[in-house]
């Protein structure tokens, strides 16, 4: 057994568990924190996406001992019922989902990905990667290529997450 | 996933200390190493755990390089203002790999070590060489998309997947590494991975325990830095082939030529020939073709991955014509 202490949404929580006890077992097996999904397991879908110490990663690939003393936000610590986060309310305006099972990942991703372009992080499509790049609908689809919708919401996702970032600040760069 | 003991390493020395002996491993990002642990494809008795290290920065470096520490992540590595300005090269070809979540954790240090995604390694009711080494490989004369048109053996024909280190061959990186009792070395990038011959378990140089401190790059060059990928979808996929190039002009002819390519090898490739053969030439098509030329003369199809002979030749020459500015880079 492994002791662990992780805070989680401002929570600390001890955790004491078998060291190959990944992050997203942690959290929904041991920490009823269920909004986290798994849906590969293996870092392919994006469905089981936290955001560790301001970064967004796959929690199925890390393990929950390797976060001692980490800051974790799940989709939970995000907004509730009442009190949504402004992504959270904009998949509900744009109907960004018909299943729902890919959200709290596509969500908690996209919370992330507008801070990286607030930081002034590049993407693979961004033109000048010294001068930054507006968060077009071909960035917002790079930068959210690590989450998968099966049920192909694509459209409502990107509709969602340009209006967040219309607001947010999160486009520093000049249109390309 | 077989179960393990793990430790947390405090310093570069006890990682090397608790590291060393038979199935040990070092666990960072651990992207894919947690991957391959739950297919059981890797089982290591033992995880050290290093992501304490202080090996998180990117400094400057002697003679105007820059060094990356070991645990510096992808996304990091990629946004670092030095490494955008200077090295574009390597920006572009972190960024093309993978997803934002995986960048975030991937470090420096483990995508140098990343294992193949050959399907027959990840699928243990197959036998494969790498995986068990003698037990045969069942990609020879099997589905070959992704698979080796350069020095593969008839033992192994995977291909390293990596996107970084194809940037960090072309632009003459090195990794430094720390060894039992604090002895350190140096290999270039270049060096680094190995070719599969008949231990093709064993993907690079790295000795038991040995663990990568850092990798330094050499001063900028100056040259049109170009990285251009050709995947099977538009995001997140592993290169079927890559080309990673820094070239210099002076006037009309190219000064200096460094060229890499991923997805073609079980390593990043990289011919010093054909650096040479464009080094100090006017470039025009038929310098190109004659470029192609040369670099595709070892070049050998499985099958499946035939198709990768004319692609490598077509972005070869759309490259050399980009950083060249000779035309169309289309």
């Amino acid at each position: 057994m492994q002791s662990t202490t992780l805070t989680i949404n401002g929570q600390e929580h001890r955790l004491d568990a078998d060291p190959r006890t990944t992050l997203l077992d942690a959290l929904r097996n041991h920490l009823d924190l269920t909004g986290s999904k798994k849906g590969c397991d293996h870092g392919q879908c994006g469905a089981c996406t936290v955001i560790v110490n301001g970064r967004r990663i796959n929690s199925c690939l890390t393990l929950a001992c390797m976060h001692d003393g980490d800051e974790i936000i799940t989709i939970e610590g995000l907004g509730q019922p009442g009190n949504l986060s402004a992504l959270q309310s904009a998949f509900v305006a744009h109907d960004g989902y018909q299943c729902g099972y890919c959200t709290p990942g596509q969500i908690c991703s996209a919370t992330a990905m507008l801070q990286e372009a607030k930081d002034g992080w590049p993407s693979n499509v961004t033109g000048d990667l010294e001068r930054g790049a507006a968060l077009t609908d071909e960035e917002i689809s790079e930068r959210m290529s690590g989450n998968i919708c099966r049920c192909a919401a694509y459209p409502n996702i990107v509709d969602a997450i340009r209006e967040v970032a219309a607001g947010s600040g999160a486009n520093m760069g000049e249109p390309a | 996933m077989k179960p393990f003991d793990y430790a947390r390493a405090g310093d570069t020395a006890e990682a090397v200390r608790e590291a060393s002996g038979q199935g040990r491993a070092f666990i960072a990002g651990g992207t894919n190493l947690l991957d391959l642990m739950k297919l059981e494809v890797m089982a290591p008795d033992k995880l050290v755990d290093i992501n304490r290290l202080d090996l998180k920065q990117i400094t400057a470096a002697r003679e105007g390089g820059l060094r990356i520490g070991a645990l510096v992540t992808n996304s990091d590595c990629a946004a670092d203002a030095r490494i955008r300005r200077d090295y574009p090269l390597l920006s572009r070809a972190i960024l093309a790999g993978a997803s934002g979540q995986l960048r975030n954790k991937a470090t420096t240090g483990g995508n140098l070590c990343q294992r193949t995604r050959c399907y027959y390694f990840y699928d243990t009711a197959m036998p494969c060489n790498k995986r068990e080494p003698g037990s045969g490989c069942r990609a020879i004369g099997g589905a070959t998309r992704l698979h080796a048109i350069f020095g593969a053996s008839d033992q192994c024909i995977a291909t390293y997947p990596g996107d970084m280190a194809a940037a960090m061959s072309a632009l003459g990186a090195a990794v430094e590494i720390e060894g039992a009792d604090g002895t350190t070395r140096s290999v270039p990038v270049r060096d680094f991975h190995r070719l599969p011959g008949d231990t093709p378990h064993i993907d690079n140089v790295l000795e038991d325990g040995e663990l990568i401190t850092a990798v330094t790059l050499p001063a900028p060059t100056g040259g049109r830095q170009i990285y251009r990928k050709v995947r099977d979808r538009a995001s997140y996929a592993f290169a079927l082939v890559s080309v990673a190039a820094d070239i210099r002009m002076d006037g009309g002819t190219i000064a200096s030529a460094a060229l890499a390519f991923g997805g073609v090898a079980h390593k990043p490739w990289h011919k010093a020939e054909l650096d040479a053969l464009l080094t100090g030439a006017a470039p025009s098509d038929a310098l190109f073709d004659k470029a192609a030329d040369l670099l595709l003369a070892d070049a050998a199809g499985q099958g499946g991955n035939d198709f990768k002979i004319p692609l490598l030749r077509r972005t070869l020459k759309a490259v050399l014509r980009e950083a060249t500015r000779t035309g169309d880079a289309a």
